[in-house]
């Protein structure tokens, strides 16, 4: 891994390579497509993102089936999915789901299911609580059983990402000995996935009840939170880095209209009420990307305190995105407030972002607490 | 190995170079003057510089590697013993001036023995510099200058100055400036201090009346001033620094000293500012971290533009935030003599600094302007339609 921020032309290539599938293969008329579809998503897009391009197994070890490049060459291609806001299980399986399983000491259940998910083949997603930017063991509502060969679980879980496209859900549950992380095949008996009719028409959730559906062990109470909380982590970095594309592509499609819009005798660009509010995206977008790129290189080759990292890409990248996309949707004028206007769908992107694995005020609060209160060595670390 | 079969040197022979300085020359023992005259005679004050001008024609990037032995044995920062002249002026110098000429100049400038100053903005000519007004007049070998300059730093000691000047006021504005190298203990040149608002007299105003300089003091084609001055600016960019800057470092960590020292003064609602703030500070630390990686590969991009202008408005409100802190004693300062020394570390530090914030967003280009730099450099924004770049600078409007 290259020095923190050092830009290599194989992640140039990456990009390239990654913005030109979703040019080609999810453009703005797919989106659309898609988010009125009752899949929320492109099938033949999702494999061929695994097994056409293979870019969904970067950050995972070789070892484990993945590409062994990275979380920040991860990063760079959930920037391009934000920048083109694909559809599909990006949240349930690229950002969570793939790393909860890569951080298992379970080198079996690795084999079982990393392949597939890497390959397009298999969705998968995780019905985790979260409070606050963290993993909330305290919220679990499911609880596991032991069962003749194995376990059940029961319970009800809202705010599922990708539940019901989900082949395989990773599930915290409550044991006697506390809380273990399990697998359930989506379609098994006891499992019912309810549609929840997302405000960001191109990110699918659902309601996910469990009732005595048979569940496979992945990780025991003791591991389980660690697992949990370091999938979180990773989650919530993923997401910085996918919120930076989405903040860039608003600044640069407003850029564009602003550039073009004649009013007055001349582009409404020219004016500086519009010019210095651009300028003020550029430097939200900017900012954004150094923080979110700071949290990916962290949790690749340490160098920081990791949850200081992420809270910082989160908080900065849910602030920011917002932001941006609501000056796009201004500064596109009436256009911006319509249906047919690209704004609105970005808008409502960066406002689910903001509300998923933790807000800017709830990771500002974390980040008082490491940095005031527990005065944390990490906060006076020299760069 | 120590050099290419051109001769351009490598980090390796400038390492050994600045080595056998520092060994000859100990900082701890030897003055600031010599142990610099001694830098600049090995080539080693702008390595970038042609040799003989005080550099060895070696990549700019290499500076650091002199300048980290410089450090380390105990030495100056080079920019901090020349101050101002240090970057855009010496590079004018080196770019514009006779090589004799050049000569004369760079070695004093840099052993800090003469002081330099800069002539550019006016009362009537800030923002819109291009629009200044002091008059060259031609007079045989000599050029009579007349008018007044503002907001010039050290101008009270200054040997030397650049001085931008207007020789043609029939034409565009731009096209009408010169370059000048002004001796400032020429007659005709009075320095008058200009007090700001935190009390001191940083600045100064300078008087020019009838002040003759001779026309080999002219740098650049007459009427190419405005071109002189600016294609060193773009030298300065590139040269982002080689400090790092540490976590909580500098202003916030102001403010984190204070909330650690004002128990009695915590709310919820200051924690959450500080936290926000402290969240500014980072990023802005990071993206100038991510600027220096990038500029190291000798490429640009946003993130030089954008720091200053952030910089300057996080600071601000840093210090807004730090007098908020403060409560009652915030509303007590110890003096504003202009005589007085300047002390931020002292009982009314946070104060003080807290005054001395309000420039930041006005100096070296306002807040506005920086954001219009973004808009059309950066983003390529159109600009205004202007009605005062393509009519006799005699015919705008000024106040």
């Amino acid at each position: 891994m290259s020095t923190e921020f050092e830009f290599t032309e194989e992640m140039t290539a990456l990009r390239t390579m990654v913005r030109g599938y979703c040019d080609e293969r999810s453009p703005e008329p797919a989106v659309r497509a898609a988010m009125e579809s009752a899949s929320g998503y492109d099938l033949d897009y999702w494999k061929g993102l695994g097994s056409e391009i293979g870019v969904l197994g970067l950050a995972v070890p070789e070892a484990d089936g993945g590409d062994g490049a990275g979380l920040v060459y991860q990063a760079v291609v959930l920037e391009e999915l934000g920048a083109a806001l694909a559809c599909g299980p990006v949240l349930g399986t690229l950002c969570l789901a793939i790393p909860a399983l890569a951080a298992l000491a379970d080198s079996q259940a690795k084999k079982d299911y990393l392949p597939a998910l890497i390959s397009g083949d298999l969705v998968a997603t995780v019905a985790m609580p979260t409070a606050g930017g963290e993993f909330a063991p305290g919220r679990v509502t499911v609880t596991a059983a032991p069962a003749a060969d194995g376990w059940t679980v029961t319970g009800t879980v809202d705010h599922v990402p990708d539940g019901v496209a989900a082949g395989l859900i990773l599930v915290p549950a409550s044991t006697a000995e506390g809380v273990a992380l399990f697998a359930v095949d989506g379609s098994a008996p006891g499992v019912t996935r309810a549609d929840q009719f997302t405000l960001d028409r191109t990110r699918r959730q659902a309601t996910v009840g469990f009732d005595g559906a048979a569940a496979r062990l992945l990780s025991a109470p003791g591991e389980a939170a660690d697992v949990c909380a370091r999938t979180v982590r990773t989650a919530a970095a993923l997401l910085a880095a996918s919120q930076v594309g989405g903040a860039q592509r608003m600044l640069d499609l407003t850029v564009a209209h602003v550039t073009s819009r004649l009013q007055f005798g001349q582009p409404v660009g020219a004016f500086q009420a519009v010019k210095h509010r651009c300028a003020n995206m550029l430097i939200e977008v900017e900012q954004t990307r150094s923080a979110a790129y700071h949290a990916a290189w962290v949790l690749e080759e340490g160098g920081d305190d990791p949850d200081l990292a992420v809270s910082l890409a989160k908080a900065v990248a849910s602030d920011s995105y917002a932001s941006v996309s609501r000056a796009a949707v201004q500064l596109h004028g009436g256009l911006g407030f319509t249906w047919e206007g690209t704004p609105q769908l970005y808008l409502k992107r960066a406002t689910t972002d903001l509300l998923t694995l933790g807000t800017g005020s709830e990771h500002t609060e974390r980040i008082a607490r490491l940095v005031l209160d527990e005065r944390i060595p990490a906060a006076n670390l020299p760069a | 190995m120590a050099s290419s079969d051109q001769g351009t040197p490598d980090a390796a022979l400038i390492e050994e170079t600045a080595r056998r300085v520092v060994a000859e020359y100990p900082p701890g023992s030897t003055p600031v003057a010599e142990l610099m005259g001694a830098w600049y005679d090995a080539g080693l004050e702008w390595v970038y510089f042609p040799r003989g001008l005080g550099g060895l024609g070696a990549p700019r990037s290499l500076q650091p590697v002199a300048n980290r032995v410089l450090l380390e044995a105990g030495g100056p920062e080079p920019r901090t013993v020349a101050t101002i002249g240090y970057g855009i002026i010496a590079g004018t110098i080196c770019k514009y001036a006779d090589p004799e000429f050049a000569a004369r100049l760079l070695r004093p400038l840099a052993t800090g023995e003469e002081r330099w100053c800069q002539l550019f903005s006016e009362p009537g000519a800030g923002s819109d510099l291009a629009g200044l007004a002091t008059r060259a007049v031609g007079d045989g070998d000599d050029w009579v200058v007349s008018g007044q300059k503002v907001w010039n730093s050290l101008a009270h000691l200054a040997r030397w100055g650049v001085l931008l000047a207007r020789t043609d006021p029939d034409v565009p504005k731009h096209k009408g400036l010169t370059y000048f190298i002004i001796d400032m203990t020429a007659p005709g040149v009075d320095v008058r201090p200009l007090r700001q608002l935190t009390g001191r007299a940083q600045f100064n105003e300078v008087f020019l009346d009838g002040v003759r300089i001779p026309d080999s003091q002219r740098l650049g084609e007459v009427g190419s001033g405005w071109f002189v001055a600016n294609s060193t600016l773009a030298d300065e960019r590139t040269s982002l620094g080689e400090r790092v800057n540490a976590r909580s470092s500098g202003a916030i960590a102001d403010a984190l000293r204070l909330w650690a020292e004002h128990p009695e003064n915590h709310s919820s609602a200051l924690r959450e500012r500080l936290a926000r703030l402290w969240v500014r500070a980072e990023t802005h630390r990071l993206t100038a971290d991510r600027g220096r990686v990038r500029a190291a590969t000798g490429s640009t991009g946003p993130e030089s533009a954008i720091t200053k202008l952030v910089g300057s408005e996080l600071s601000q409100a840093v210090y807004e935030y730090c007098i908020e802190l403060l409560g009652p004693e915030g509303t007590l300062i110890d003096t504003y003599s202009p005589a007085a020394p300047d002390d931020e570390s002292g009982p009314a530090g946070i104060q003080r600094k807290y005054l001395r914030s309000r420039a930041t967003t006005l100096e070296g280009g306002t807040s506005e302007i920086m954001r219009n730099i973004i808009g059309e450099r950066v983003l390529k924004l159109p600009q205004e339609l202007r009605n005062d770049k393509n009519i006799p600078w005699r015919d705008v409007p000024r106040s």
